[in-house]
């Protein structure tokens, strides 16, 4: 046993010696503290950030909105950028946990971001003053084409009994009222109590008939050919087709939820002048590129657009779909303590029956 | 060296890093949004959905806690009747999965359970049919005992180990049988690591989140989960807070129950 | 008969236990990213894990924090149990029942209740408060681990030292120490496993740029485990594999127990 021990501490500490102490490098111009979703950078390109303006990023990474906004409002580590999705800015911007930029010192992001996103980004910050749009959107029905022959086109054939046990729906409040309201033909950003318990009556209807509740996990049993028919976010749809060619994404007639996934600035950044040089680089066209082809998300930069080099991707109806063509299409807002509380509430009705 | 200051590190540590947080704890269990004082979040346990989900927790907890106990304990004789210098070997194996890590561990059992998952897979190729598995509150136990057996195996091992030879010898001789020998020497012997056991699997079960999502299809809802949303997603920490402390009675419980079978103290857990 | 019906029974159990870990292995030689499909064998995982910075810097700090906080938490859970041998059986009984608290309690209330605390102190969250944390929920293993031992000690030995003219330090070394010794060394071994593995704590108590490799799993989930996760597990496996098979087969000295 001792033997085992004295062994083991030998080896993990050679284990630790091999995978790198602290980089002794230097880093003339200070550091910038980010905080972004899990996965959705390319790690390039921060190295090369890191080379031509001498500024260290550290990079922290969170998995949700909800577990990250308790870390900037408490104020224990102060992020200099932070990437929050469209309600969670409007939430900060309400509790006062943002500053406005100075958008003379961030050119890219206001020549080479499409004017279409900054108008869907007045939902939730109203004159565009917080945000700079990173990353956006949809969200849709994939579907398998073996498993279903009928043409999909509406929000309502996820409570087809045919598809019984081979349906999978998004396991967060927000998200699943988004289907639940937008079939009834309501707003998904509704406060209405009627609304809002109807939407509740037909997603209880709708669980018996659900495999299982799932927000990453979308992916894998897509392509695993474990359900028929997956709400997912557009972004993982592009993955899913490279991996499952059977597969197709769609948005429902009715309208769906349009993201935005954007940069801002916490009002306690230390490192406000290095957080600006980070937004405007993220903002270039060829950076962009890099993080669009890394995370297959779509991005809102059109000068990254115009350099993509395969046709189906930039045409992809699901990377880059024509917003004019479809009804229905809002952006989350915020809605408050109480409203949120409300649909807290409803959606623990759901889960527990 | 005065003995009552070898206490003072640990009485220290005690207070800053148990008794002061779990004095928040309670400050927040114990107030609402306005820090005013309420009862509300504690007796919120109450509601349905809440109380459902703090049933079903039960529940499923107790189940895995006895099929853990029921695979653990012919196991941990089995291998207490090894050789001794074979005994860290045994422990070692036991707790080499543990340092898998634990989300990887249960990915890894999606990947088995699943419809066209592994186990499904071979069974089809021996043309036998395919078993539902995966989203199922059995799968739930599944996770919980695949995680929580070591738990139970060591102490009970443990305390196997402990019993004197010769106490067993002589109950031979004075004519009982295996069976008899069983019931009135091992098993009351092995009481404590039972209890033990007992403890290490139910309590953290019960309060376990992640394996009703991933194994469970997300479809029950546990205490676990609700206690989780509340701080993450809802960001109501007092109402997490207050459903909590209505699981700490579970501790208090267990504390009690520890003094009544372990009078001498012997709670002997690795 | 008898003796086939234990084979089986272990082995079963084994490979209920083991499922999962060879089912990493594979995933961790599968050429496609996603878990549900096989995608041919590659290699490419395990030569971009060596590449990844990230991934191996969190290995760093998790080894750092599992060891240090492992030693610290021994330490004290050690000293806490010699002193708790002197106290009266009510005070004893108090400070174990305030010990199973961080054991028992949710993950995610101890997680947060050490934030809360970190914060009111105005402390920056970094290695130092994951270390605290850690070494917080690790003492309760040493506790129950060495706990057992020291009350099946003699202490007439200890005396016996004592009277033959050793000091107390020197009594407490090669007369206790000894003997609490597999004790210390399972609690030190509890201790390790449960800060390997620990996600939830050290998610709250964490600060930006420091990473576990169990916190870097868990913000990966959303958008799909790399697999170089995969091959980094399967690596630690085997190398704790060959480190017991080797001590285990070692030319037998342990007769001497």
């Amino acid at each position: 046993m001792k033997k085992l021990i004295a062994l083991g501490l030998c080896t993990c500490m050679t284990a630790a010696l091999l995978s790198g102490c602290g980089s002794a490098n230097k880093y003339p111009n200070g550091k910038v503290y980010v905080y972004n979703w899990g996965e959705y950078i390319d790690p390039e390109t921060l190295d090369m950030f890191e080379k031509e303006t001498g500024i260290q990023v550290i990079y922290d990474e969170f998995d949700t909105n909800e577990t990250m906004y308790p870390k900037v409002e408490a104020g224990a580590s102060n992020y200099d950028v932070v990437c929050p999705s469209d309600y969670m800015i409007q939430k900060m911007i309400d509790n006062d946990l943002l500053q406005e930029l100075n958008w003379d010192n961030i050119p890219n992001a206001k020549a080479n971001i499409g004017a279409q996103y900054y108008e869907h980004s007045e939902a939730f910050d109203p004159g565009n003053r917080y945000a700079v749009p990173y990353c956006w959107g949809t969200v849709g029905i994939l579907y398998n084409k073996t498993m279903v022959d009928e043409p999909v086109t509406s929000w309502s054939i996820l409570w087809d009994e045919k598809y019984a046990d081979s349906i999978l729906m998004q396991d967060s409040v927000r998200d699943l009222f988004m289907v639940g309201l937008k079939s009834l033909g309501y707003s998904m950003n509704s406060t209405d109590e009627k609304e809002l318990n109807e939407a509740k009556d037909l997603l209880i209807q709708q669980k018996p008939l659900v495999q299982a509740y799932v927000i990453d996990q979308v992916r894998d049993k897509m392509i695993g050919n474990e359900a028929a028919l997956g709400v997912i976010y557009s972004g993982e749809a592009i993955f899913t087709q490279r991996e499952n060619p059977d597969l197709e994404y769609v948005i429902p007639k009715e309208g769906t939820n349009v993201w935005i996934d954007s940069w801002v600035i916490p009002k306690n950044a230390e490192n406000v002048e290095n957080a600006e040089k980070f937004i405007d680089f993220m903002c270039r066209g060829d950076i962009a590129l890099l993080n669009f082809d890394y995370i297959t998300y779509s991005t809102p930069n059109t000068a990254a657009q115009a350099l993509i080099e395969d046709d189906d991707i930039r045409n992809s109806k699901i990377a880059f779909p024509d917003l004019s063509q479809y009804d229905g299409l809002e952006t989350f807002s915020y809605l408050g303590d109480d409203a949120d509380a409300l649909y807290n509430d409803l959606w623990k009705e759901i889960k527990s029956k | 060296m005065n003995k009552k200051m070898l206490s003072l590190p640990y009485l220290f540590w005690c207070a800053a890093f148990i008794l002061i947080p779990l004095a928040m704890v309670f400050y927040y269990g114990f107030t609402d949004k306005t820090g005013a004082f309420t009862l509300e979040n504690i007796l919120a346990i109450a509601t349905p959905e809440h109380f459902k989900a703090l049933r079903i927790s039960i529940l499923l907890s107790l189940i895995a806690t006895v099929v853990c106990l029921l695979l653990a304990y012919p196991l941990a004789m089995i291998l207490a009747r090894m050789e001794v210098n074979t005994h860290s070997f045994i422990v070692l194996i036991f707790i080499l999965p543990m340092w898998m890590n634990f989300l990887l561990r249960t990915m890894a059992w999606q990947t088995l359970l699943e419809k066209n998952g592994v186990i499904n897979s071979v069974l089809s190729f021996l043309h036998l049919p395919s078993l539902n598995l995966i989203n199922t509150p059995g799968a739930i136990i599944l996770g919980m005992v695949y995680n929580f057996l070591p738990f139970m195996v060591l102490p009970i091992y443990n305390s196997l180990t402990k019993i004197d030879q010769n106490v067993i010898n002589a109950a031979r001789d004075l004519g009982a049988n295996s069976v008899h020998t069983f019931f009135k020497i091992t098993l009351p012997l092995s009481l404590p690591g039972v209890i033990s056991g007992i403890t290490m699997v139910f309590v953290p079960a019960l309060t376990t989140f992640v394996i009703s999502t991933l194994l469970g299809g997300s479809k029950i809802l546990l205490i676990g989960n609700v206690i989780e949303q509340e701080f993450t997603q809802t960001g109501n920490w007092h109402l997490g807070s207050g459903l909590s402390m209505v699981l700490m009675l579970f501790i208090i419980v267990n504390m009690i129950l520890s003094a009544i079978f372990d009078k001498e103290g012997e709670a002997n857990a690795l | 008969m008898r003796n086939a019906a234990r084979k089986i029974y272990i082995t079963l159990i084994f490979i209920f236990l083991y499922a999962p870990i060879v089912t990493l292995m594979f995933l961790s030689f599968n050429a496609s990213k996603s878990r549900a499909k096989w995608g041919g064998f590659t290699l490419k995982w395990y030569k971009q894990l060596f590449q990844n910075a990230e991934i191996l810097q969190a290995l760093w700090n998790t080894l750092a924090i599992a060891l240090l906080s492992s030693l610290i938490a021994t330490v004290i859970g050690t000293v806490a149990c010699l002193a708790m041998q002197y106290m009266k059986k009510r005070n004893r009984t108090i400070i174990m029942g305030i010990t199973n608290i961080p054991m028992l309690n949710a993950e995610i209330v101890t997680g947060i209740s050490l934030m809360l605390l970190f914060i009111v102190l105005g402390m920056k969250f970094g290695f130092l408060t994951i270390l605290l944390a850690h070494i917080t929920f690790n003492i309760p293993y040493v506790i129950l681990s060495v706990q057992p031992r020291m009350k099946q000690l003699n202490p007439s030995t200890y005396e016996a030292a004592l009277d033959l003219g050793a000091t107390q330090l020197q009594a407490f070394f090669k007369v206790t120490f000894p003997d609490i010794l597999p004790g210390i060394l399972s609690g030190f071994l509890m201790a390790f496993t449960m800060s390997l593995d620990d996600f939830i704590i050290t998610h709250f108590t964490k600060g930006p740029g420091i990473d576990t490799l169990s916190t870097k799993i868990y913000t990966e989930v959303k958008k799909g485990i790399k697999p170089e996760m995969y091959a980094l597990s399967t690596i630690i496996f085997v190398v704790v594999l060959l480190l017991l098979l080797l001590v285990n087969h070692t030319p037998r000295e342990k007769s001497a127990k």
